[in-house]
């Protein structure tokens, strides 16, 4: 149930919405109906409907103005035989492994930002949060010229300690965990207000007998709130798992269209565009992202089971 | 090239606010009104001036610019063809032409170039060939650019070296830019850009080689290998920054900033560069130097009439008068390129007199048009990623550029298919 970190909020409707359903009678249910109605509508339009659309034209060819012929599994046919599927799956999945490290930061900064006594909470909240509301195309352009290879600030600060010069981004060996890198630091605030949230949810009288026994802050940490924080942990590994396998934005504006490590850093999404838009080959576009949708369902439906093993609820 | 399309967009936002706002649609009293899509905020002065002379011998006809900045031009393009809302005539380039002459939706010209005696011949034979599909010619041109050497006459004071001149070839470029060369400053002789307009086809082409011929790739030839190593030689020789650096700032940025002593950049750049104090006072121009032959590429961008509009006659009225001596010399005075029309230019010539513009002009003769097929995207996308790694400098451009052959091959194949 409080997988969601908003549980007091939520187990409150849930209360309400019981105690409406035992009164209401069909003009209740009507307008019950009615208030979700919108919502189902939005759905139905602009979710449902586009993925029915993408299901099929995934076994269509595309003209270039208009018009389609059925093509059978043609497309999906391509995709697994591309070479540069397989390398753009296995760059958004290094993506995922990287990306998933804003995670422990998150947990321990929120850790810490929850100390009793500690001043100025509000603005350290901020602070971490700028980075998550900034436009991904700002953030981008701001971490190039930081990386920049003649005139940025890290090589500058490198070079003082005698390290060479580098292009961070344009070398294939270093631009997935260059960009992987603005990926951790432009999330961590947003799981960060997550994880405060969760924290603040764990009785005090735990932490309070915990202390009386001796414990330590460490011992406090890994035996009181890491378990306790576990529901919201999960939460936010199925939501950072299924934003970074739908990675683009970043990628699209730091790696220009002539940069040598172009294909050691494309994305799955980001190769679906190129198809899409660039190449006129909607179909097999269409066949990629319905087969990266599957993926994600999958990956999600396997930590909704693993779940079991290392979700504590109180 | 990104920022600039940022910065193209930003611009042309308020543009576009302000040419919507002129009423639209056919009204009454027999009037029509034509849409005109474009995508240069820059161009949109000396369009209008075009426009207006126009409207003054067709009183019956006005027409409207639809300004759709670079970035989004073609998708929208494309969406609105769709949907039957794309302009009446609007501006074409050779990657897209045969992908909208091949789906029908250009308006074919033949019968009415030649019931109106529109003065074609008078326009580059290569550009004009350039908007033809199977025997049709659906566009004509308006405009041309060619690749010319860009050089810093300080530099080469400094080195004290003789200034490029028509009798270069590639090795006197080679001597010079070893000379030019100084690590100390960070200053290198020339920019062997990973760029396939201005750096790979000049120099496959002027190698003996060639991009795309009766449907099929010449990157695996030996001559186009050979002038691919004409430029990542460079590289790993330390002559030219390797596409790694390049990547974060180009060749034309260096070349700006005093960095890179040569530089192959393309004609319309000439009001960029005049703008640099320091490139006014002391940037050369001159031909590319030879390889086994001349050459260099030419492309220019043609006006089409959108095959569904419904108002074909005047969109033929306006086109031909934009392909005609008057809207051409009003281009070249107003314009920021060069008019493709013989005999326009010296209006363009005269704005710049400290550069020896004459030369892009000059290179017309040995001018290879611009490569292109149906699908144009799908092999030139399959360029870069293949050869980055030997334009940064780690070797193995033989190999890289035989892979890029088959798989070029094998996407022109698919086109064929479909």
């Amino acid at each position: 149930m409080s997988v969601f970190p908003a549980t007091a909020a939520s187990r409150a409707a849930g209360r309400g919405a019981a105690a409406a359903g035992g009164r209401a009678g069909p003009r209740g249910r009507r307008a019950a109906y009615l208030f979700i109605a919108p919502l189902g509508l939005g759905f139905a339009v602009f979710y449902f409907w586009p993925l029915l659309q993408t299901f099929y034209f995934s076994f269509t060819e595309f003209g270039a103005f208009g018009g389609h012929t059925f093509i059978g599994t043609d497309n999906y046919i391509r995709v697994v035989k591309d070479v540069t599927v397989w390398q753009a799956l296995g760059n958004t999945i290094v993506y995922s492994l990287i990306g998933l490290t804003a995670l422990p930061i998150a947990i321990v900064v929120a850790a810490l930002l929850n100390r009793r006594g500690l001043r100025g909470v509000a603005l350290y909240r901020a602070l971490y949060f700028v980075p998550f509301v900034t436009l991904p195309v700002a953030v981008g352009l701001v971490w190039n010229w930081l990386y920049n290879g003649d005139f940025g600030l890290l090589n500058d600060i490198l070079s003082r300690f005698g390290a060479d010069r580098h292009y961070w981004v344009s070398d294939p060996s270093t631009a997935v965990y260059a960009i992987g890198t603005v990926m951790v630091w432009s999330t961590t605030g947003y799981y960060l207000i997550i994880f405060m949230a969760g924290i603040k949810g764990i009785p005090r009288d735990y932490y309070e007998a915990a202390e009386i026994d001796g414990a330590g802050a460490l011992r406090r940490f890994f035996t009181i709130t890491l378990p306790l924080l576990s529901p919201t942990i999960f939460f936010a590994s199925v939501i950072c798992m299924i934003n970074s396998l739908q990675t683009f934005d970043l990628i699209y504006i730091m790696m220009a269209e002539k940069n040598p490590a172009i294909g050691d850093t494309q994305s799955v999404v980001g190769l679906f565009y190129k198809w899409a838009f660039i190449e006129n080959a909607q179909g097999a576009a269409a066949a990629l992202a319905f087969l990266l949708m599957l993926l994600i369902a999958a990956l999600t439906y396997l930590q909704f089971r693993l779940q079991k093993r290392w979700v504590h609820y109180e | 090239m990104r920022r600039r399309t940022l910065l193209g967009g930003a611009l042309a936002a308020p543009l576009l606010t302000a040419c919507t706002g002129k009423g639209g649609g056919s009204d009454g009293g027999g009037r029509t009104t034509l849409s005109y899509g474009m995508w240069d905020p820059a161009q949109v002065p000396g369009m209008e001036k075009i426009i207006a002379a126009f409207e003054r011998q067709h009183p019956r006809i006005s027409v409207r610019i639809e300004l759709t900045p670079w970035a989004s031009y073609w998708t929208t393009l494309k969406t609105s063809m769709r949907g039957g809302t794309a302009p009446d005539v609007f501006w074409m380039n050779a990657v897209n032409f045969q992908l909208y002459a091949a789906g029908g939706v250009l308006e074919p010209l033949t019968g009415h170039i030649e019931a109106d005696a529109t003065p074609v011949d008078r326009h580059p034979d290569a550009l004009v060939r350039l908007y033809a599909h199977r025997g049709t010619q659906y566009g004509l041109p308006k405009d041309f650019d060619t690749v010319g050497l860009w050089y810093n006459k300080a530099l080469f004071d400094k080195a004290g070296i003789k200034y490029p001149d028509a009798t270069w070839t590639w090795d006197d470029l080679r001597d010079a830019a070893a000379e030019l060369t100084d690590p100390g400053r960070r200053v290198h002789g020339f920019a062997a850009e990973m760029e396939r307009q201005m750096k790979i086809y000049p120099a496959v082409c002027g190698a003996g080689g060639y991009i795309l011929e009766d449907g099929r790739s010449g990157f695996g030839d030996e001559r186009s290998i050979e002038g691919l190593r004409f430029l990542t030689d460079m590289v790993d020789r330390g002559w030219s920054p390797p596409q790694s650096a390049m990547v974060e700032s180009i060749g034309r940025v260096r070349y700006w900033s005093e960095k890179v002593a040569m530089n192959y950049d393309l004609s319309a750049m000439a009001g960029q560069m005049y703008a640099v104090p320091a490139l006014k006072d002391h940037g050369g121009i001159a031909v590319l130097p030879r390889g086994r032959r001349r050459a260099t590429i030419i492309h220019g961008l043609a006006n089409v009439i959108s095959a569904k509009s419904r108002k074909k006659e005047a969109a033929w009225k306006l086109v031909h008068f934009m392909a005609g001596r008057e809207a051409a010399e009003i281009q070249a005075t107003a314009g920021a390129t060069i008019s493709s029309y013989e005999g326009t230019q010296d209006a363009w010539l005269k704005s710049m007199p400290e550069f020896e513009l004459k030369h892009f002009i000059e290179m017309q003769e040995y001018a290879v048009p611009y490569p292109s097929s149906e699908n144009t995207a799908v092999w030139e996308n399959l360029q870069y990623p293949l050869l980055g790694a030997a334009f940064s400098g780690k070797g193995g451009i033989e190999g890289a550029a035989r892979t890029l052959g088959e798989q070029m091959d094998r996407a022109l194949k698919e086109e064929r298919a479909s």
